[in-house]
């Protein structure tokens, strides 16, 4: 009876996604849900998760709330604390440093106004802490928004680019 | 090829292994040590702290021993250069952030990290950056953590999710930022609540989760440490108690692979706080126009011997602790017996004794403890299991796991962490008819057991499921239905027990009792029962059970180790006004108010910490121990007291030298091995029940309130089941 209270934070949607992500593990193996599932809350949410919708989703899947924190704090994917509505990344691996991805995250930061792992006080952008490399050698130096890749990026293409965000 | 034995070979020496089996296993049994922190016998293999790397011939790195099968002609080398340069380079990582506070560490002198940084660690640390620190979380009253000190080796976790069954701790963020958690924040407290969580400061080898109660006020090495039996449930689990100056510090499980293996219950381990109450006694009260005085023993002695000598003639009963020492309880219902009556009882939440004289003599388990993981099919009826006896609820837990059908039939759903195969609940009143009901599925068109057809025709018509279970039952080849607490204190005992004897004897599994105290079998083999005597003989007068001694108190009373307002299912004990010809003896550790209301003479004994005695377990193992502390002040070790006052009465052949001669005579006295359950036919009792209703609360009695000792034990009053058994007003007075 309590479990069900607990899943009350969930969206219709939400669940429906959810779901979605349960039906393709074997029955009793719901639990393998909880990264899809994570996914579509924190997507729905605005960016992050809260204890309210970790605890939501260890009731839905029926998880204690400690596994879900597990998971939800080990991925960088997930946020645990308030960010900006849009995450940016900027790869400063070694092929986006070589081509100044350092500068490139210098220039943002100075843009924003934030440094990184910081938002931005109208809660619009959230510049993700420092990012491995995301696989986009051949067009450095990247940045990602919002699971975008955007390469090759001059200073006055990111100001573009961010300036654009809603 | 066998694949049962192979032969490897271990330092140079040729061993015997069973192929598939992890090397660390090998070597332990063949007291070759590897140094190990995340490897335990009874968790799953983690092999993340890297510690126990042993060299094998022809692999070319280091490999764990815990996590390395077993292949035939394997040539291990657990002490060559190799192994030990691997193994000195994994202790000078793991320091690496650990901090040098052993000196106000608890756990130093007992720690396996401080004893392998001895043997494998550098003098001399060669990391001089920065340590890492960890804020420490609020896990609860119980533990206390100092996570700083943390090697990450999750046993703790693995703990909560193999052993406990919930997952209520976890590891928090990844790589070297990892830390164990209850919550996501390690400044939000999240409180560990299994009744188990107490074992999580055994299975971590560091000092990061460790005894909040006993925190900072021993060192290990200052402490005697005493092997005793646990007193608080009918499991009698080994344990220790470490005792400074005559004080237990703290308790700790004594491995015991056939009771509790290597766990204890937090309510085992943690009780010992109550020892050092408030109202502890520390020398005799005798009540004087109105007024307590203490006295010397031999002038309360007196007193009490007169009190119940005058009143012999008119009608005398004992209400005894079912957690009184076997050796307690022979003496006092020889005592009675002197003086004359056989009002005396162990049963104290027992409701209904209208089919006593049928049940059979001794509530025992019909099986041992370690074979209730072998158990193929088991129905409890009537029982908060995990609350009840938390440690059998782990064995049950165990062969739920390994596939055992488990049945509920209970007045609520109590969770488990472990797969149920049916509950059935219903209300406190009549839950036990779907047993009714099951009995009518067990006999199908077959005739109805004898005199049955009032009880079950109660009962609702049985639907596929009741069918099933029956089928499991009978097809189980080791089957079992256990009666627990809530059926025993039922005002229905006597059906609720002629059904289960029914059912068990239409399906062929085994009837079994989880009993309640510590000794509720030795106290049944030692003639505390009003219709039975020494060796479960049947007495030829009976006299009154527990509810009608405490319904309608005699005139004279002598309670042994209870408060009747807690421990009694039937009332609170006599309301006294002042010249009402009433005499109460109580023998109590404390000097609760409500005993201060209705005693004349309190005499100060010795809790099962204090004294030498004998418990018999649920699966009948007698078990003596010793004293491990001294009773405060003038108290004393109940047999003792007892063997005086039975010399004051005049009564002969007390004189026993030591409580083992008590043990013996009374052994001569039973027959070898319990009576089977349902070695004789049972028929349903004539006797109309009790009208009235019954609510879960009278029923159910909390965890940390089932005894004096307990309910004064401060940290586990503090936990989530302390505050929850918590009576609405005043819990400190209790």
């Amino acid at each position: 009876m309590q479990a069900s209270d607990k899943t009350a934070p969930l969206s219709a949607e939400v669940r429906k996604e959810i779901d979605r992500w349960v039906a393709k593990f074997p029955a009793g193996r719901q639990r393998s849900a909880v990264i899809g599932a994570l996914h579509a809350v924190q997507h729905e949410n605005g960016g992050y998760l809260t204890v309210e919708l970790l605890e939501a989703v260890a009731a839905y899947l029926d998880m204690t709330p400690v596994q879900v924190f597990e998971v939800a704090s080990f991925y960088s994917m997930f946020e645990t604390k308030p960010v900006g509505r849009h995450s940016v990344s900027v790869c400063t691996n070694i092929s986006c440093m070589l081509c100044g991805g350092d500068q490139l995250l210098a220039h943002v930061e100075k843009h924003l106004g934030i440094k990184v792992g910081e938002s931005t006080p109208d809660g619009r952008i959230f510049l993700k802490r420092e990012e491995e490399c995301l696989a986009a050698c051949t067009g450095a130096p990247m940045m990602m928004v919002d699971h975008q890749y955007h390469e090759n990026v001059t200073p006055a293409r990111a100001n573009e680019i961010l300036d654009a965000l809603e | 090829m066998n694949q049962d034995k192979c032969t490897i070979e271990i330092n140079g020496v040729e061993v015997e292994a069973r192929p598939g089996q992890m090397l660390i296993e090998v070597t332990d049994a063949h007291d070759v040590y590897v140094p190990r922190f995340c490897y335990h016998p009874k968790l799953s293999v983690a092999a993340n702290c890297r510690m126990c790397l042993i060299e094998v011939e022809n692999v070319p790195k280091p490999l764990p021993a815990c996590a390395t099968p077993v292949a035939p002609g394997m040539k291990v080398r657990t002490r060559s250069r190799r192994a030990i340069d691997a193994q000195r380079s994994v202790m000078e990582f793991l320091l690496i952030n650990h901090p040098l506070d052993c000196p106000i560490c608890d756990q130093g002198g007992e720690c396996e990290l401080q004893d392998l940084a001895m043997g494998f660690g550098r003098d001399v640390g060669r990391f001089s950056e920065g340590k890492r620190v960890v804020r420490d979380q609020d896990m609860g009253p119980l533990v206390s953590t100092d996570l700083t000190r943390c090697i990450h080796c999750t046993r703790c976790v693995r703990f909560t999710q193999e052993v406990a069954g919930i997952q209520e701790l976890g590891t928090i963020g990844r790589g070297d930022r990892v830390v164990i958690s209850s919550s996501i924040e390690q400044s939000i407290s999240q409180t560990v609540d299994h009744e188990l969580s107490g074992n999580l400061i055994d299975v971590c080898p560091v000092g990061s989760l460790n005894s909040k109660p006993y925190r900072f006020s021993a060192r290990a090495w200052e402490m005697q440490q005493r092997a005793l039996v646990a007193g608080h449930d009918c499991l009698g689990s080994h344990i220790f108690a470490h005792v400074m100056d005559g004080r237990v510090k703290r308790v700790v499980p004594d491995a015991c692979e056939n009771i509790n293996e290597t766990w204890a219950s937090d309510r085992d381990r943690f009780s010992y706080e109550g020892l050092y109450a408030d109202d502890r006694l520390d020398a005799p009260l005798l009540r004087e126009n109105g007024n307590w005085r203490s006295v010397s023993w031999p002038e309360a002695l007196a007193a009490a011997a007169a009190g119940l000598q005058e009143r012999a003639g008119q009608g005398l009963a004992a209400l005894v602790s079912p957690s009184a020492t076997l050796e307690e309880g022979y003496l006092l219902q020889r005592l009675m017996a002197h003086l004359g009556s056989n009002s005396i009882d162990h049963r104290l939440r027992r409701r209904d004794v209208r089919g006593q004289a049928d049940e059979p003599g001794v509530p025992w388990l019909g099986m041992p403890v370690a074979a209730v993981e072998k158990l193929d099919q088991l129905l409890i009826v009537g029982s908060n299991l995990r609350k009840e006896v938390p440690l059998l609820a782990h064995r049950v837990r165990k062969a739920a796991v390994a596939g055992a059908g488990i049945g509920f039939i209970n007045p609520a759903d109590f969770p488990v962490f472990f797969p149920v195969a049916s509950t059935m609940t219903g209300s406190p009143d009549d839950f036990w008819l779907a047993l009714a009901t099951l009995v009518r599925a067990a006999a199908g068109d077959g005739e109805l057991p004898a005199g049955m057809a009032g009880l079950l025709a109660q009962a609702p018509e049985p639907q596929a499921h009741h069918h099933q279970l029956v089928a499991r039952l009978r097809d189980g080849t080791r089957a079992a239905i256990f009666l627990g607490q809530i059926a025993q204190r039922h005002p229905r005992f006597a059906d609720i027990d002629v059904l289960a004897a029914t059912l068990a004897r239409l399906t062929g599994a085994s009837l079994g009792y989880i009993s309640e105290g510590a000794n509720a079998v030795g106290l049944a083999l030692a003639g505390v029962l009003p219709h039975r005597g020494p060796g479960g003989k049947p007495r030829a007068t009976p006299g009154a059970s527990a509810c009608e001694i405490i319904g309608s108190p005699p005139p004279g009373l002598l309670l042994f180790g209870i408060e009747p307002e807690f421990d009694c299912a039937a009332g609170s004990g006599p309301a006294r006004s002042a010249g009402d010809g009433r005499f109460v003896v109580a023998c109590s550790a404390y000097g609760s108010e409500s005993l201060l209301a209705m005693a004349d003479v309190i005499l100060p004994i010795a809790t099962w910490f204090e004294t030498e005695g004998t418990f018999v377990n649920a699966a009948g193992r007698w078990q003596s121990f010793a004293a491990a502390a001294r009773a405060p002040g003038e108290g004393r070790p109940g047999w003792k007291v007892l063997r005086v006052l039975a010399e004051q009465l005049g009564a002969k052949g007390f004189r026993y030298p030591d409580a083992g001669a008590i043990a013996s005579e009374l052994r001569g006295l039973c027959s070898d091995g319990l009576p089977d359950a349902l070695a004789h036919a049972r028929l349903p009792v004539a006797q109309a029940p009790v009208a009235g209703s019954i609510g879960l609360s009278e029923l159910d009695v909390p965890i940390y309130r089932i005894d004096a000792l307990v309910r004064r034990a401060t940290a586990l009053q503090q936990t989530v089941d302390g505050r929850a058994g918590a009576p609405p007003a005043a819990a400190q007075g209790a």
